[in-house]
């Protein structure tokens, strides 16, 4: 075997109370795409901060193309020919593309010769891109072209792309691997980190799993099942969704041609939304990032007050109702954002229940707080949740993402509610936690609540809801029946094309 | 080599630690402050500390003067904390203060010479209610106009300041007082006198106001709705706004109950210690309650504290400009550093230092 490109060897990172990498040792060779399989909070950034020169690890070492690699920091990787695509982009939106571009390189060549060889590059790999276009108009799809054009400038060894298909559509990912894989003829590696468990299954050659920063185990995810790879990567047997047939009932909530201008100046408005929601029955709404997901979910759940007559539940007129009364009626909601918007970071778990219960639940009378009743309401939501925390007085933010999202939908699912909104439900959460919510989210319908999911991750749509409507720069398409919806048609719905709309047009 | 880290959860061991340290901090600096003023700073220290409560000579005069400073300075700060807790910036106690004894006098002055039972307890009313509209000021522009409290409420202070001066040259003067300024002296009006309740206790009504605004800000945080509605307001914005908190609400309530018990004050301090309306009625208690609100951690308890603490540097500041001569601004620089020790030491609640490890290459 031909030595590989990058030889990873018992690299560990310690820091204060976690090993963030416990002795991970593995190859990457010579245009492979290599998958990095791993839970939140599994160790995967700090391996790749590691390789990428931002952190030093405390034991092990590299070696790529049989020399001992040791960055101290990312401009030594760079110069080695390792690139790395973040997750988070880094792109001023005043500025073009290419001068984004010339921002992060040592030597900018002139502008002009710069444009040509942007355009050069995104035409070879199949990533159309527009030099003079100024960012703020790019799509996040475009926008991580960007990225992806910059670090190929370079002409990179290894690329490094951290869950790089979070922010796309069906269809840009598309795009995104028929680059990868024009990369991988040309001999590039890349090391693609994601928990994505088919898209790995169709790009990826070779996947590393890391559990709790150790090695878990290495496979080749095309002779691999999903569910294997899962089971790796969580180290238990995954408790699989069960959808029961449920009848539907009478209409819960009903939003009747609602707009809302947009309430700062990077919201998006939200313009005709119209939707119905019927007892036991769970609506899921797909969308990119930013089109009008938190700006629904703030008219749902009452932080804003819509036109009158635009929201009904149970046929009464409820768009002007603050946000406790709605929760008397039954109308609660889960934001997507758990720090700061559905939880108050500094306050305890017992708190933070009487933040959205205090009414449903009678956690006060006449205005005073019975704290003895709201902690039981906490402990109940800790134990049924399955929620890891020491006690209920620990702040909110001392838990993890998973446990205090957990904590968050458990707090609204146990007050009953009569219809239930939430965003991104599992966003961040490890798949065996994803699991239990989603369960959650079926059971609650089945007992009769209506239930919206509005969510950026499909296979979670698909899995558990009845109906499905794309957002898009604020427009709601037409809900259509999830059963027989495939990921293209998804795609489509989510891109803007609405059936609706290009019928009347 | 150490690094600062956000601990996962705050500590109670520092919050508790922090005023402490902050006080030992500040009596070393000042004590190098006041050694490099030239004079001995053992001794300074001493006499700001100890010596008002304990010197032979002074204490008897002193002592009794710890409650009267303090009471204001509790009552002001216990309003000012509620606000600071939801993060509403009333910056303009001191011009809250002076409304409301100007209002509380106004009605004294009004009904002199009637002698009446309830005369007293109508000053009170028409104190708080000075201090409260003049403080609805800021609020109504915050909520209409989304204006800044802590600028407009700041500049309200001279506006009052103004009002102040014309009233005691104007409508509030001793008509026989001989052209001098300056209103009758109300602790020569039975009525309304806000005298001793039991002589030689220096407790005054506004004494009492002070430790019933403790008590009830302890309940109001402790179990009331509002409270809880209050701490999250200023902890998460946001959150509050999902719990279906209405910002509008908290702001008027904390302007308007920081404004009233700041006119209350004024109006105890005018019908009692000060006696008289006058041209220099107001000394700076509205802005010394931001320090003692802080001093306290913005708890009731912590206020009421902080509250004798601060008292006590007063007394004690003037005792030693008056035996060893320290100058007043070297007071004020003292009482400065009370807070500023203090902020310091907030750090150490929510961050800690970490040791980072040297790094194996």
């Amino acid at each position: 075997m031909t030595t590989p490109l990058l030889r990873l060897s018992g690299l560990t990172k310690a820091y204060p109370g976690v090993v963030a990498n416990d002795d991970v040792s593995f190859d990457i060779g010579h245009g492979e795409v290599h998958a990095l399989l791993g839970e939140n909070g599994a160790g995967k950034s700090t391996l790749v901060k590691m390789i990428y020169g931002l952190v030093k690890p405390d034991a092990g070492h590299m070696m790529l193309n049989d020399t001992r690699f040791a960055p101290d920091k990312p401009s030594t990787a760079r110069a080695a020919g390792i690139a790395m695509v973040f997750q988070h982009f880094s792109l001023f939106a005043a500025l073009t593309v290419a001068e984004n571009i010339a921002l992060g390189m040592e030597n900018p060549p002139k502008m002009r010769a710069l444009a040509a060889r942007i355009k050069e590059v995104s035409q070879q790999y199949g990533l159309p891109l527009d030099p003079l276009a100024q960012v703020s108009d790019l799509s996040a799809g475009e926008r991580q072209r960007v990225e992806i054009v910059r670090c190929l400038l370079q002409d990179p060894k290894l690329l490094i792309m951290d869950e790089p298909t979070s922010v796309l559509t069906p269809q840009e990912v598309e795009v995104l691997f028929g680059t990868l894989r024009k990369l991988r003829t040309n001999g590039t590696s890349i090391l693609y980190i994601s928990h994505k468990l088919e898209e790995i299954r169709t790009l990826c050659d070779e996947a590393t799993i890391l559990r709790l920063g150790k090695n878990v185990g290495t496979c080749v995810p095309r002779e691999t099942s999903a569910r294997e790879m899962a089971e790796l990567m969580v180290g238990t047997r995954l408790h699989q969704p069960e959808r029961h047939t449920r009848d539907m009932g009478a209409d819960a909530l009903e939003v009747v041609d609602l707009s809302v201008a947009a309430t700062s100046q990077f919201g998006t408005a939200l313009r005709g939304v119209s939707l119905r929601v019927r007892e036991g029955q769970i609506l899921g709404i797909g969308g990119v990032a930013g089109n009008g997901q938190d700006e629904l979910l703030a008219v749902l759940s009452g932080e804003t007050l819509s036109p009158k007559g635009s929201i009904r539940f149970q046929g009464n007129d409820i768009s002007r109702l603050d946000p406790t009364s709605r929760r008397a009626l039954g109308v609660l909601a889960a934001p997507e954002e758990r720090l700061g918007h559905a939880a108050a970071p500094d306050m305890s778990l017992v708190e933070n229940a009487c933040l959205t219960a205090a009414t449903r639940q009678g956690l006060a009378k006449n205005g005073w707080i019975n704290w003895g009743k709201t902690r039981q309401f906490a402990e109940d939501v800790i134990a049924r949740f399955d929620v890891r925390t020491p006690h209920a007085q620990v702040a909110a933010r001392a838990l993890s993402g998973g446990n205090l999202q957990k904590f968050v939908i458990g707090r609204e699912i146990m007050q009953d509610p009569r219809v239930l909104v939430v965003n991104q439900p599992t966003w961040g959460v490890d798949a065996s936690a994803a699991a239990a919510i989603r369960q959650a989210l079926l059971d609650l319908a089945a007992q009769g609540a209506a239930v919206i999911v509005i969510s950026q991750d499909l296979d979670e749509l698909l899995e558990i809801t009845d109906d499905f409507a794309a957002l898009n720069e604020g427009r709601l398409s037409v809900p259509v029946p999830t059963a027989g919806l495939t990921v293209d048609q998804i795609g489509l719905m989510l891109g803007g094309a609405h059936g609706m709309e290009q019928a009347h047009v | 080599m150490f690094k600062v880290e956000k601990r996962p959860s705050p500590s109670r061991f520092w919050s508790w630690m922090a005023p402490i340290l902050a006080v030992v901090a500040t009596m070393v600096a000042g004590g190098i402050m006041f050694w490099m003023l030239g004079k001995p700073p053992l001794e300074a220290i001493r006499t700001i500390f100890w010596d008002p409560l304990f010197n032979a000579q002074f204490a008897s005069y002193s002592r009794p003067q710890l409650l009267i400073k303090a009471a204001p300075l509790i009552l002001i700060a216990i309003g000012l904390s509620i606000g600071f807790r939801a993060g509403v910036w009333n910056i303009g106690a001191e011009g809250q203060y002076v409304i409301g004894s100007l209002t509380g006098a106004g009605v004294a002055l009004a009904l002199y010479p009637l002698e009446a039972w309830w005369i007293f307890p109508l000053m009170v009313v028409a104190g708080a209610l000075g201090g409260f509209l003049w403080a609805m000021i800021p609020a109504i522009l915050r909520i209409k106009l989304n204006t800044n409290e802590i600028l407009v409420s700041l500049m309200l202070v001279y506006i009052a300041l103004e009002i102040q001066s014309s009233m005691a040259l104007g409508l509030l003067r001793n008509p026989d007082g001989a052209g001098f300024p300056g209103s009758r002296n109300l602790q020569q009006y039975p009525s309304a006198h806000n005298a001793e309740i039991w002589v030689g206790s220096s407790i005054h009504w506004g004494v009492i106001a002070a430790m019933l605004a403790v008590i009830a800000a302890i309940f109001l945080f402790a179990r009331y709705l509002l409270g809880f509605q209050i701490k999250l307001t200023g902890s998460s914005p946001r959150a509050a706004r999902f719990a279906g908190v209405n910002p509008n609400v908290i702001v008027a309530f904390c302007l308007g109950t920081s404004g009233a018990l700041a006119g209350m004050a004024g109006m105890f301090e005018v019908s009692g210690p000060a006696g008289q309306v006058t041209i220099d009625f107001a000394t700076g208690y509205g802005f010394t309650a931001i320090i003692v609100a802080f001093l306290g951690r913005l708890n009731p308890l912590g206020i009421l504290a902080a509250g004798l603490l601060m008292a006590l540097t007063y007394i004690g500041g003037e005792l030693a400009q008056f035996i060893i001569g320290l100058p007043a601004a070297a007071i004020s620089a003292f009482q400065g550093m009370l807070l500023f020790f203090l902020l310091a030491g907030e750090m150490f609640v929510n961050y800690r230092f970490v040791r980072i490890r040297k790094v194996v290459a």
